[in-house]
């Protein structure tokens, strides 16, 4: 018995100096860490997978959300973190951290009304806001019926439906309504959550997804590939310039476009509620944080590397994920900043521009 | 020179149990002070819960999670005492055993699985056939009107409670079918030989032979309920309203924390979350300190009537 118990402790002690050893082997720098954004998500596994067949450095992205991954960043467990809201420069300052955007997209108003096909329901401005306050309560309101004349709208109630968990897609939506409602901005606000007046919520977009194609007389709100995947209705919004749009790539872009990213400092641009006739108005880029002081250069020079890399060659893969590439201006801006402001301890720069892949 | 070894690892492993509940404790407590510094006591009767402008309140939460499990167990105890006393004492020996498996597998669904069941499955059927039904036949009535008002959306509160009625189920079930079965055969067929009928042996023979056991099963149910998180979050709703309605959505605080501790952003609202933990661990700590007191009364008593 004794003899047995004594194997087994000789055996435990082995595992335990063969686990020491194993950490105390420096690696060479073969895959990157990050953490953040649900919303990109998709489109970074699809760079990081194709970057490792070319690259051979994998990317490690763990998508636990934008807040967790500015506390990941500012814990420095990572080499980069990842947001849907972009910081303000003030914030960026007093951590230390650069922010640059990395990739586009829409936010669409979704919903369940029998009768109703999608694209058929026009929405002003302000009327979004008031569904959302809750002073709206049935489709057949006399607001919402004089928007829509011809359209025949059922006496049902309106269920809202938005997000239960803090979300990049929530600040990109309730900035849009802070925007266009005065009594929004008053008594609600923007934030990654807030205190919705009224409603139910769903987990993720896909939780909102759900509810809304299950309940009827609901109203949501999902990233744009959720509303085509799902195949849920959506409804034309009415944009800065006073038309009512669709959701699609090209008003996206048409938002995008209109956007002065060079008089933005610290990248730090909303592009909702943007000008220009054909743009839609609640449209958001995703961010990347990094250290403006790069313990690690290495590590930190691989980050930029791959960011780099799908600049340049991950548009196409970002379109057919329904997401929009940022415009080359605006890539060869980031770079600049990267050239500029990211350094090592020693002040040398980590990113030249010569390393453009 | 092994026993002394043997006496050693069972006194640390005892001793690390203790430790960890005391730094879950210590570290609640920790992430917990900076909002109940600050909001004081009210941070219980508050309902705010408002990122932007960072007040926050407890109060709905704590509804929410007390109401749901309140109706689980109003549910879950009547459907498990039926299942209990069907299997142990009424069903024909060839049922006895694929019957005791199903309500085991139950125990062992995972809680994500009811959630998925309960939103894709559940809810949309009792938004169509049951709730407009309800609504309707209630409406009018003093207490139950009040209770299933509001628009058939399949989710809340109620369907929160009902699926944790479920789950709990084969929990209690379990547990009491262990204890009936402690009860000595000679005591039963005393009774059965002295003309009573079954319901008279279960209800003035097994039930107070198995009180003690019989509440702690209750309890672990309950426990179990209290901090049920993904279930709930899947069914109830997610809003920070305390509504009368049972329809309406709520939020529990197990489903608070799954929802929004990810992306808390800000000091005082991450501090809040971990104040609502805390009290959702107060809560638990009292109904199971309850359920001890009860059971060490219960203990008393019947030694006392067993001497007299």
């Amino acid at each position: 018995m004794s003899q047995l118990f004594n194997r087994g402790v000789l055996a435990g002690t082995v595992l335990v100096l063969a686990g020491a050893l194993s950490t105390v082997v420096a690696e060479p720098v073969t895959q990157i860490n990050g953490a953040g954004a649900t919303f990109p998500y998709p489109i970074y596994a699809k760079w990081a997978e194709r970057y490792a067949q070319d690259k051979g450095v994998k990317l490690n992205y763990q998508s636990i959300g934008s807040g967790g991954g500015i506390q990941q960043i500012k814990a420095k467990t990572v080499d980069f973190g990842a947001s849907d809201a972009p910081l303000k420069p003030e914030e960026l300052d007093a951590s230390g951290l650069m922010q640059f955007p990395m990739v586009m997209g829409g936010v669409v108003p979704v919903i369940n009304v029998p009768g109703i096909k999608t694209g058929e329901l026009k929405l002003p401005a302000e009327l979004l806001a008031d569904i959302y306050l809750g002073k709206i309560k049935k489709w057949n309101d006399a607001a919402i019926t004089k928007a829509n004349p011809g359209v025949k709208l059922p006496a049902l109630d309106i269920t809202v439906v938005h997000r239960s968990d803090g979300s990049g897609t929530t600040w990109i939506y309730t900035n849009y309504l802070t925007k266009v409602s005065k009594q929004w901005a008053e008594k609600v606000g923007n934030n990654n959550a807030v205190a919705w007046p009224t409603g139910v919520g769903g987990k993720g977009n896909e939780g909102v997804a759900s509810y809304v194609s299950r309940i009827k007389g609901a109203i949501g709100y999902v990233e744009y590939a959720y509303a085509l995947q799902n195949k849920i209705s959506y409804a034309l919004l009415q944009n800065h310039a006073g038309h009512f749009v669709k959701p699609d790539s090209a008003s996206f872009q048409a938002a995008a476009a209109n956007a002065d990213w060079a008089h933005a400092p610290g990248f730090f641009m909303v592009l909702t509620d943007q000008p220009g006739k054909d743009s839609w108005p609640i449209t958001g880029a995703t961010f990347i944080l990094v250290y403006k002081n790069q313990a690690k250069p290495d590590a930190g020079r691989e980050v930029l590397k791959f960011f780099d890399w799908s600049y340049h060659h991950g548009g196409e893969m970002a379109e057919k994920l329904d997401y929009i590439p940022m415009p080359a201006n605006v890539i060869k801006l980031v770079e600049s900043t990267w050239q500029q402001d990211i350094k090592d301890s020693a002040g040398k720069n980590v990113w030249e521009s010569a390393m453009v892949q | 020179m092994v026993d002394g070894i043997f006496r050693f690892l069972t006194r640390a492993a005892a001793g690390l149990t203790f430790l960890i509940v005391m730094g879950v404790l210590l570290a609640l407590a920790l992430g917990a002070y900076p909002a109940l510094h600050k909001f004081g006591i009210g941070f219980i009767s508050s309902s705010q819960w408002n990122p932007v402008t960072q007040e926050f309140g407890a109060a709905p939460a704590i509804v929410g999670t007390l109401i749901t499990s309140f109706l689980a167990l109003l549910l879950a105890v009547p459907l498990s005492f039926g299942i209990t006393v069907f299997i142990n004492e009424l069903t024909p020996p060839w049922l006895k055993r694929p019957a005791a498996i199903a309500i085991e597998l139950l125990a062992a669904i995972p809680s994500i699985i009811y959630g998925m069941w309960g939103l894709f499955v559940f809810a949309p059927w009792f938004a169509e056939h049951a709730q407009p039904w309800l609504t309707e036949h209630s409406a009018g009535w003093p207490l139950l009107g009040m209770l299933f008002d509001g628009p058939p959306m399949g989710i809340g509160m109620f369907s929160a409670g009902l699926i944790l009625a479920i789950m709990i189920t084969p929990f209690i079930t379990a547990i009491w079918r262990e204890v009936f079965a402690l009860v000595p055969a000679v005591l039963k067929e005393s009774a059965y030989g002295l003309g009573a009928t079954t319901w008279e042996v279960i209800w003035k023979v097994v039930l107070p032979y198995t009180r003690a056991g019989v509440i702690g099963g209750i309890m672990l149910g309950l426990g179990r309920a209290l901090g049920e998180t993904m279930a709930v979050t899947f069914v109830i709703g997610n809003a920070h309203d305390i509504s009368p309605s049972l329809f309406m959505p709520g939020a529990t605080i197990s489903s608070t924390l799954a929802n929004e501790f990810t992306e808390a952003v800000g000091d005082m609202y991450l501090s809040s979350l971990f104040a609502i933990g805390l009290i959702l661990f107060i809560i638990t700590f009292i109904v199971l300190g309850a359920a001890r007191l009860l059971l060490s009364r219960l203990r008393a008593k019947s030694l006392q009537s067993a001497a007299a």
